[in-house]
């Protein structure tokens, strides 16, 4: 233990000042966001325009945060609102309450709540931070609406839905690289990730393809 | 203003010894009153000799709000006590409100810092009433993301241990590696931390695309970052000297207070439930428990830092044997249908309603099950009443029974070492206070 010690600690900070900086501009310059990030919901809706949400409340029973409320009501039979019998009427999302967990993406059984990227975004007043359906819907383009308080940055509201397409095969082999979603405004139906068997070529000897089942839509 | 456990009732006198024998006591708080002082401290210090200091609850380096009342003689603290409730959010009655299938977003909120643990816990203590087996590949992902955990939860020690010690270049340094860590979990879970990723009977989603080039760049980018932190604090004398002999402990008290961990490792005692009572697939890699020499707080982060390396040990074998197959159980009552059977059939969309909705039944009875989490022996107890929802949830927090040794760590300490000492404990207040 002699100066060469104490010396050669410091010289691994100095060092830093050649190396090349880990740290970016904030605010300016933001680091890429990965694709299964959860940030704030949009209601998606088919590619015909028609809503998914058919008013279920399983998203609302399944959140442990109790943020979200929802009413449905029976469609309109000149003007339906959704494929379905019923469509959700009332939407709501608190996000002073979202702990962003994404349980309500998995829930969905039609996969009408799924997750942008968007997690910048701030309130100066606890009403703006309740979502309603109007603000949860994506727009005519299949995007989600860029609200005045959201920071989005351009080409960032593609990416979503991601998490609900990792969750889908729930944990059963045979079903991973399935589609088992339908196709989104804006979208169509999208790729599912390549997934474990995709890393070797060599398919697994059990997997059986959901199609031979029947009925898959 | 004087400590309320200063009374003198049913106080075994004690006979001389060495500081460390005389620190021994059979409860970690409530006789360090009566406890005589070691030789060269007066015993019967008068109320005007002493001085009564608070540090925290917000003070910089009592990791989030930890509260210390010190008794100070001079530059030396002759008690201390640590008062915790600061950040208590009564999370496990809220356990009690939610599923099993919502419990682990409670849970992994209690150890801020490695929430993979929480989770890993609180699933093994379910899939144990249940009486399931969980799919290898779960098993193997399960170990591959706490491993990670580890690390990067070290790495966090790493930062604040040298932020509380002045060595600010180490803070920096250790949340940029942090940062390369948690940068990988939220791509598999999409969430930097608190993922609610390992569910009861499996994990959530399977690992994404590309996360073996992701893990194999981390173990290599963070082992010539680890040989610079020997260089920059390990053998730089300024560190040595002011850790090396700081906040000693010896193998029976730590036994005495139930501290587990790094802290128990420290003072040479090999105790690591991966090795001595083996869950996941831990039986299956070769590694390492790491222990110490001497009890200090030198010990406690050298301990730590080798950690990290045995931890990348650990993961480079994950690599190699990762299984493929399914990640989830596939037991229709506890795992929701794939989302193609959802359209398909009735039964799976009455599952899956029900699973989402009500949650699943876990049979009557009582469980604990316990894992190595960074901190210690984090355990998780469920008294199960036969619904869908815990009767009892009680966490075991390592972080909480570890600081019952900060009273020992500290006494006839100086003033200055107490930030070095609770640094080595590494508490994570979310855990103490739950």
């Amino acid at each position: 233990m002699g100066v060469l010690d104490y010396l050669r600690g410091f010289r691994v900070t100095f060092d830093k000042l050649f190396e090349e900086r880990v740290t970016t501009e904030y605010p300016e310059e933001k680091s890429p966001k990965p694709d299964r990030l959860h940030g704030r919901h949009v209601l998606n809706r088919y590619e015909d325009g028609m809503e998914k949400c058919i008013g279920c409340e399983l998203c609302a029973g399944v959140c442990p945060a109790k943020c979200i409320y929802v009413r449905g009501q029976d469609n309109p039979l000149d003007e339906p609102v959704s494929p379905g019998e019923r469509f959700g009427y009332i939407y709501e999302i608190n996000y002073l309450r979202c702990i962003h967990c994404d349980l309500c993406v998995e829930a969905c059984p039609t996969q009408a709540i799924t997750e942008t990227k968007l997690f910048e975004f701030s309130f100066t007043n606890r009403s703006d931070a309740i979502y309603t359906k109007d603000e949860l819907l994506v727009g005519d383009d299949g995007l989600p609406q860029n609200l005045p308080w959201e920071d989005w940055r351009p080409g960032e509201d593609v990416a979503t839905s991601a998490w609900m397409r990792a969750t889908s095969p729930a944990g059963d082999a045979d079903y991973v690289g399935t589609v088992g979603w339908s196709g989104e405004l804006g979208y169509g139906v999208r790729a599912p990730e390549v997934g474990q068997f995709g890393e070797d070529p060599e398919p697994p000897a059990a997997e059986v393809d959901p199609v031979d089942e029947g009925g898959h839509h | 203003m004087s400590l309320d456990h200063d009374q003198t009732t049913d106080a075994r006198v004690r006979e001389r010894g060495d500081s460390a024998v005389l620190r021994m006591s059979e409860s970690a708080l409530a006789q360090l009153g009566v406890i005589d002082a070691p030789a060269g401290v007066a015993h019967d210090l008068a109320e005007d000799e002493t001085m009564f200091i608070n540090m925290g609850p917000s003070h910089p380096s009592t990791h989030g709000v930890l509260r210390l009342m010190l008794e100070l003689r001079g530059e030396m603290v002759v008690r201390s006590k640590p008062v915790i409730g600061y950040l208590h959010t009564g999370m496990e009655k809220q356990g009690e409100q939610l599923s099993y299938l919502q419990g682990t977003t409670n849970v992994t909120r209690m150890d801020y810092a490695s929430p993979l643990f929480n989770e890993l816990a609180f699933s093994m203590a379910v899939e144990e009433l249940l009486g399931l087996e969980v799919p290898p590949r779960a098993t193997w992902i399960r170990m591959l993301l706490t491993e990670l955990n580890r690390m990067s939860s070290h790495l966090l020690f790493m930062a604040t241990n040298g932020m509380d010690l002045g060595a600010v270049s180490m803070m920096i340094f250790g949340w940029r590696e942090r940062e390369e860590v948690l940068r990988f979990f939220e791509k598999v879970s999409g969430l930097r931390m608190n993922h609610n990723f390992i569910r009861p009977g499996g994990v959530a989603a399977d690992l994404p695309d590309g996360w073996r080039d992701d893990v194999l760049r981390l173990l290599e980018l963070i082992p010539p970052r680890l040989d610079e932190y020997d260089t920059l604090m390990t053998g730089q004398p300024i560190w040595q000297e002011r850790l090396q002999g700081v906040g000693v402990l010896n193998t029976a008290e730590a036994l005495a207070l139930g501290v587990t961990g790094p802290l128990l490792r420290s003072t040479g005692y090999a105790w690591d439930l991966r090795r001595d009572m083996p869950y996941l697939a831990y039986d299956k890699v070769e590694f390492d428990v790491v222990v110490g020499t001497y009890g200090d707080s030198f010990d406690r982060y050298a301990i730590r830092l080798n950690e990290i390396r045995e931890s990348m040990r650990i993961v480079a074998q994950i690599l190699d044997q990762m299984p493929k197959g399914d990640y989830r159980v596939q037991d229709k009552k506890v795992t929701p249908p794939p989302r193609a059977r959802i359209d398909e059939s009735m039964e799976a969309l009455i599952h899956h309603f029900k699973i989402f909705t009500e949650g699943f039944k876990v049979p009557e009875g009582e469980v604990y099950a316990a894992v190595e989490s960074p901190r210690g022996e984090l355990g998780c107890y469920i008294v199960s009443d036969g619904s869908a929802h815990p009767y009892r949830l009680r966490i075991r927090p390592p972080s909480l029974i570890n600081l019952q040794c900060l009273p020992y760590l500290m006494q006839n300490g100086l003033i200055a070492d107490a930030v070095a000492n609770i640094s080595s404990v590494d508490p994570i207040m979310g855990e103490v206070d739950r």
